[in-house]
Order: structure tokens, then C-alpha cells, then sequence
């Protein structure tokens, strides 16, 4: 069950970032695609319950913003948490072992894809209610703040989470008591199978702005852009000047789910391909590395490697891992 | 079962035994473990200098300060949230929902996420905390701001839910519930604000899921809740004038709930009326009532009967509101028909 060759995250608040952490983050994007993709084949090969939310072609999001934070910040994440889940440091065994209902995995299996939590990197779970973790994350600062713990709490959502009422009212609260949050709205331009413009009136920047909220919209395919947006949003909330909404444009790859095949009724197939050939926060990421001379392509190739055999061993140990014992389907219904 | 707390009479608090109201008592509660704990805050609208609409809370900013009664916006879904997320990471709300009719605001925070995220992380997380709500009717308040829908939360599992009747069950289940690692929702009655009672000085707990026999009697047994204990203690007086012994259990926590309590006395008295505020259909009283049918079956010598608040939007009007809830006459009435003496 060990994850060999996976370096301990080196300290975040530097601003220049070292080769070692570079490739560390672009070792997380991919561990999330082929994660995900793995993900997909389980569940068209019915091997899989339930269904699952993908967050491939996203990666630069999850990985750009907790690159900046340290192992005990706070996030909160959504139905879609894939990405946020290894990001912020979660192993891809115990990841699939929950995703596959078995006792080995980060909930024993209760909580499945939509509502995994590790306690022991900050992940104060997934959340299957559109918009339904912002009063957590926003009261982890709180207490964050209260208790004088220097953590910063990132609160993970999409852009349908825009339509919910409670995301405003802890924004309003947030701004009030200069809580240290960050508020990283992943636009992928879909909520389910509808465009964000159909749905959305008005700016949404605009809204965070009304709080006086400070708001830095960043193009999400690019982890350097997101990264450095990030570690000022991180250095503002532990100094005690409150939250920051980040504004991340990027793109679904997949469906709203597994499930979602069939999509031209809501987009174009040039569209999609488009992303994955131009917008690739991969190719973007891989690119800039071998262009500036931080790796080379065999280097990344070797990365690429490590982590397709990680994945692999992964999927096999939580196929052949226990189903939860029947004496714990009341466990923990109460401390 | 515990011995009345009406006339609490081995006190466990560490001082003397006052009279107080059920306000005074709830206030002394929380300032006691607001000393007592530095991860415990009050949070919600006009909690502060206002100390509530109620009053419940006054003077306990000018001792704890505003860090720690934080007056809020009023976005009921926001604070309970926030409450959740503290309280998930090391702190010990107490979210004050002014009517319990609100719950209707809060409710995906508090069914969807607090209950939940203890069962959902397998064991990892858990969610301390504390909702302060209130419940009745007769205050010429109107349907939004009137009703008694504990049910509602006793519904969830993950959720416990606490209904004090005296101002010493106040102080010692608001104590208990403010220390227990699960979610509590504790509704206060807002017409009992002012009811006086014994209570001692000092620190005492009292455990959920323990009944209290609020009056010992022999030929019938009232389950009562809250609102509904000081109905059936003139209840009890009226049948008293009639040779009929009335037995009073309040469980005080609906959940958990000491059925054990509620079937013991129905066997001893195998006749029983459940009595409780909210709305009568699909309510508390009809699991109250299910508990006894099924517990002391061949004991009873009549139907379980069921009395809570009729199922109607509250209306304003004191001549059609007084109409809504139980009143002693009508639990003499049924349990004059139940004894076999109409």
C-alpha cells in the first residue's frame, strides 16, 4: 500500500519555486488524469457502483491552488473532488478503495466518490449538495482565526454553486471578520448539462466584489497562473486581511458524470477537442517545463511511468480489497 | 428513569438551589461553559447587546465580549454552516435560531452536513455543536413563527434533539447537549421563558435518554414533551379531583429516547396518552405511540391515543389559535375516556 517515489510537498509560501517542487506538481496533474481515467474505465466496465463526477482537464486548478497551501490548511471540495482530493495529498489506493464501496478506503467505504474526507491532509470531505461545503470551509477560518492556528481554508466550487444562496451569505460573513478563506470557483462553463451563460446573469466576479471581497480571475489551464493568484491569496489570509475569490476558467473533459455520453445536445465535439488539443493543462505545463529547461522530455516521461504503475497498483489492490463488514453499517452513525 | 426534577432534591450542582426562570437558566448554562471551554461560542442575530428578542442571553456579552457572542447577519443557513465547519475543526458552537420555524432555512446544513459528515467520513470527522431553537404556540405569533417542529430533526439519524420543560432540565440538558461530540438541536419553549423552578448553582449534567417521571401516578400514564409537561401537570390535578391517578413521564430527549421509561409505566398503568406540540400527524406523539403499542401490548386496556397540535397552519387569531394546541381540559377529557368513567 505504500506510494513509492512520492516526495513530501516542500514548503509552500516560497514564491520562486524550486525544479524538485515543479515536477512534484506536475507529478499531482497527472496523477489525477490517469486517477480519472482508470476512474472511467471502472465504470464502463461496470466494475464500479454509483457513478462518478471527473475532474480531467481541470488539473491545474486543484494542483495551482493547493500547491500553495500547506499539509494542515483546510479545503473543502465538491461532488466533482477528485482532483482536490489528490491535490492535496490523498493516495490513489485508499482514493480507489473508497470509490469502490471497500472497507480500505478513506471513509471505509460510507462516504464512496462523492464525499471523501482525509483529516490528515485538511480534506474536510467532498460534497455532494451543489455550493453545500461553503459554510464549512468558511467556518474552518473561523475557527482557524478564533483558535489563532494560522491555517487558511480553500473553499472548491463550480460554477453552478454560483446560483446558491448560501455561498453569499458566508462571503458577506467572511468579508465582515477578514477570514482567512479562499473561495476558488472553477468555471468548466457547465453546471450539469447546461452552458454557465443560461444560467448566470451578470458578472461573476462582480459578485465577490460586492462583499469586498478582492478577486483574481485566472486562466485555470495555466498552474503557474493559478499557483501564483493562489500564493497571494494564501499570504493575504495569514496575514489577516481576509478572504480572496479566485476566479478559475477551465474545462470538463467528461460528462457531468461517468454516465454522460451522449453530449452534443449541449456541446460540440470540436469544442471538447479543442480543450484537450490547445488547452491541455498538462501539455501546457509539460511544455513550459521542457521550453525553459526545468526537465527534460524523458524526465517527465519518467513521471508519467511512475505514475501509470501507481495507478495500476492501486486499482488492483482495491478490487481485491474487503467489502466493509455488515456489522458497520451502524458505526459511527453518532461519536 | 430519575427521580423528579421538579423538587430536584439531591441536587448534583455545586451550590445552593435557587428559583429561576427556564431564561435564567439557559443563561447560566451557557456562561457556565463558556467559562469552562474556550472552543465554546454563541453565534446568531441579536445575540449580543440585544441578547435576543427573548432576552435569553443578556449580559452575557458584557462578560464574554463579541468574539465570543457574535451577533450575525441574519442568514440562518450561513451561521449554522459556518457552525458545522467550526465545529468540525476544534471549536463548539452554539447557533442561536431565533423560531424554530426556521429550520426550514437551515436545514440542508444541518440534516445534509452536520448529521451526516460523522457517518460519511467513516468515523473521521465529527460536528460538536449546538442549535438553540424554540418552539410553541399561543403567542399570537402566526404561522411562521409559532410552530413546534422538532420532528423534523428527530427524523435524521446523526442528529440528537433535546426538549427541557423546567428551567432545571434547562440548565442541565443545555450543559450536556454543548459537551456531546454529536450535533444537538435543543428547542426552548418560548411561552416557558418565564416559568420559575428550582435549580442549583453550579455545574450538573443531565444524560440523554433518560426519562423523567414528572409525577408519579398509578391509573394512567401522560407522555409529555416541553410545552406539553405543564399541560399535563394541570392535567393531572383535574383527574386528581376525579380518583384518577395520572402518571407523567417526560423523556426530555427525543432522541435518543428512553423507551424503556415510556413502557415501564404503561405496563404499571396500561393506559396512556402521548402529548406533545407538534403538529399531531406524522409526529413525535405517532413514535411515542409506536414505542408503547409495541412495548406493552398486552398490558393496555385502551388504545394509545395521541394529542398534539392540530393540522393546521397556526393561525393569528387568539380565538382560532387557542384552538390548536392541547389543552388540560381536553387531556382530561380523553383520559376520563380512557379510564371508562364518561
Amino acid at each position: 500500500m505504500t506510494q513509492a517515489g512520492v516526495p513530501q510537498a516542500p514548503h509552500a509560501t516560497e514564491t520562486s519555486m524550486t525544479r524538485e517542487r515543479w515536477l512534484h506538481l506536475y507529478r499531482l496533474m497527472q496523477r489525477i488524469r490517469l486517477f480519472e481515467e482508470e476512474v472511467n474505465e471502472l465504470y464502463l466496465s461496470a466494475r464500479m457502483p454509483g457513478l462518478a463526477h471527473l475532474y480531467s482537464g481541470e488539473e491545474g486548478v486543484a494542483v495551482g491552488v493547493c500547491g500553495a497551501l500547506r499539509q494542515d490548511d483546510y479545503i473543502t471540495s465538491t461532488h466533482r473532488g477528485h482532483g482536490h482530493c489528490i491535490a492535496k495529498g490523498a493516495r490513489v489506493d485508499l482514493m480507489y478503495a473508497e470509490l469502490l464501496g471497500k472497507e480500505a478506503g478513506y471513509c471505509h467505504g460510507k462516504g464512496g466518490s462523492m464525499h471523501i474526507a482525509d483529516q490528515e491532509t485538511g480534506n474536510l470531505g467532498a460534497n455532494a449538495i451543489v455550493g453545500g461545503s461553503a459554510g464549512i470551509a468558511t467556518g474552518a477560518a473561523f475557527s482557524s482565526q478564533r483558535l489563532g492556528l494560522d491555517r487558511v481554508a480553500v473553499c472548491f466550487f463550480g460554477d453552478g454553486a454560483l446560483g446558491q444562496g448560501l455561498l453569499y451569505e458566508v462571503m458577506n460573513m467572511a468579508s465582515l471578520w477578514k477570514l482567512p478563506v479562499i473561495y476558488v470557483c472553477e468555471n468548466n462553463l457547465y453546471g450539469e448539462y447546461t452552458h454557465y451563460t443560461e444560467t448566470h446573469a451578470g458578472s461573476m466576479s462582480a459578485r465577490a466584489a460586492a462583499f469586498d471581497i478582492p478577486v483574481e480571475e485566472v486562466d485555470g489551464q495555466d498552474i503557474r497562473a493559478v499557483n501564483a493568484a493562489a500564493q497571494r491569496a494564501v499570504a493575504r489570509a495569514r496575514a489577516g486581511d481576509g478572504p480572496t475569490f479566485l476566479l478559475c476558467n477551465t474545462y470538463r473533459y467528461y460528462g457531468h458524470h461517468v454516465g454522460d455520453i451522449q453530449r452534443a445536445y449541449y456541446r460540440s465535439s470540436e469544442e471538447e477537442a479543442h480543450w484537450r488539443r490547445d488547452r491541455d493543462p498538462l501539455k501546457i505545463m509539460a511544455g513550459w517545463l521542457v521550453s525553459e529547461g526545468v526537465a527534460t522530455t524523458a524526465e517527465l516521461e519518467k513521471i508519467d511511468n511512475e505514475v501509470a504503475e501507481e495507478v495500476r497498483q492501486g486499482v488492483a489492490f482495491a478490487l481485491e480489497a474487503p467489502y466493509p463488514d455488515p456489522s458497520e453499517v451502524t458505526e459511527d452513525v453518532y461519536v | 428513569m430519575s427521580t423528579s426534577s421538579l423538587a430536584p432534591t439531591t441536587a448534583t450542582g455545586s451550590g445552593a438551589t435557587r428559583e429561576i426562570t427556564l431564561s435564567q437558566a439557559i443563561r447560566e448554562a451557557l456562561a457556565e461553559e463558556l467559562r469552562r471551554d474556550p472552543t465554546v461560542f454563541v453565534i446568531g442575530e441579536d445575540v449580543a447587546e440585544a441578547g435576543t428578542p427573548f432576552k435569553v442571553l443578556s449580559g452575557l456579552v458584557e462578560e464574554f465580549g463579541k468574539s465570543r457572542i457574535i451577533d450575525s447577519p441574519i442568514s440562518e443557513a450561513g451561521i449554522t454552516g459556518l457552525g458545522v465547519g467550526a465545529a468540525m475543526t476544534g471549536m463548539r458552537p452554539v447557533v442561536d435560531i431565533m423560531f424554530g420555524d426556521f429550520l426550514g432555512i437551515i436545514m440542508d446544513q444541518v440534516a445534509n452536513q452536520a448529521a451526516k459528515v460523522h457517518y460519511m467520513s467513516g468515523g473521521k470527522l465529527k460536528a460538536p455543536m449546538v442549535i438553540r431553537t424554540t418552539l410553541g404556540a399561543t403567542r399570537r405569533s402566526a404561522a411562521q413563527h409559532s410552530q413546534s417542529l422538532h420532528a423534523w430533526v428527530s427524523h435524521i439519524p446523526g442528529l440528537k434533539v433535546a426538549l427541557p420543560s423546567t428551567p432545571y432540565d434547562a440548565k442541565g440538558l443545555l450543559k450536556s447537549a454543548i459537551r456531546d461530540d454529536n450535533p444537538v438541536v435543543i428547542f426552548e419553549d418560548k411561552m416557558m421563558y418565564t416559568l420559575k423552578g428550582p435549580v442549583p448553582e453550579g455545574d450538573y449534567t443531565i444524560p440523554f435518554g433518560v426519562a423523567d417521571v414528572k409525577r408519579v401516578g398509578e391509573d394512567i400514564t401522560l407522555v409529555a414533551t416541553s410545552s406539553m409537561v405543564q399541560v399535563a401537570l394541570a392535567a393531572a390535578e383535574q383527574l386528581q379531583s376525579l380518583g384518577i391517578s395520572a402518571e407523567i413521564i417526560d423523556p426530555r430527549t427525543t432522541f435518543p429516547l428512553d423507551k424503556d421509561a415510556l413502557i415501564t409505566s404503561a405496563i404499571k398503568t396500561s393506559r396512556a396518552i402521548v402529548l406533545d406540540e407538534g403538529y399531531e400527524r406524522y409526529g413525535v406523539t405517532a413514535e411515542f405511540a409506536a414505542v408503547i403499542s409495541e412495548g406493552a401490548f398486552y398490558h393496555l386496556d385502551a388504545p394509545v391515543k395521541r394529542m398534539g397540535a392540530m393540522d393546521v397552519p397556526v393561525p393569528f387569531s387568539p380565538a382560532l389559535e387557542d384552538l390548536t394546541v392541547p389543552t388540560p381540559e381536553k387531556v382530561t377529557e380523553l383520559a376520563k375516556t380512557l379510564c371508562g368513567r364518561v
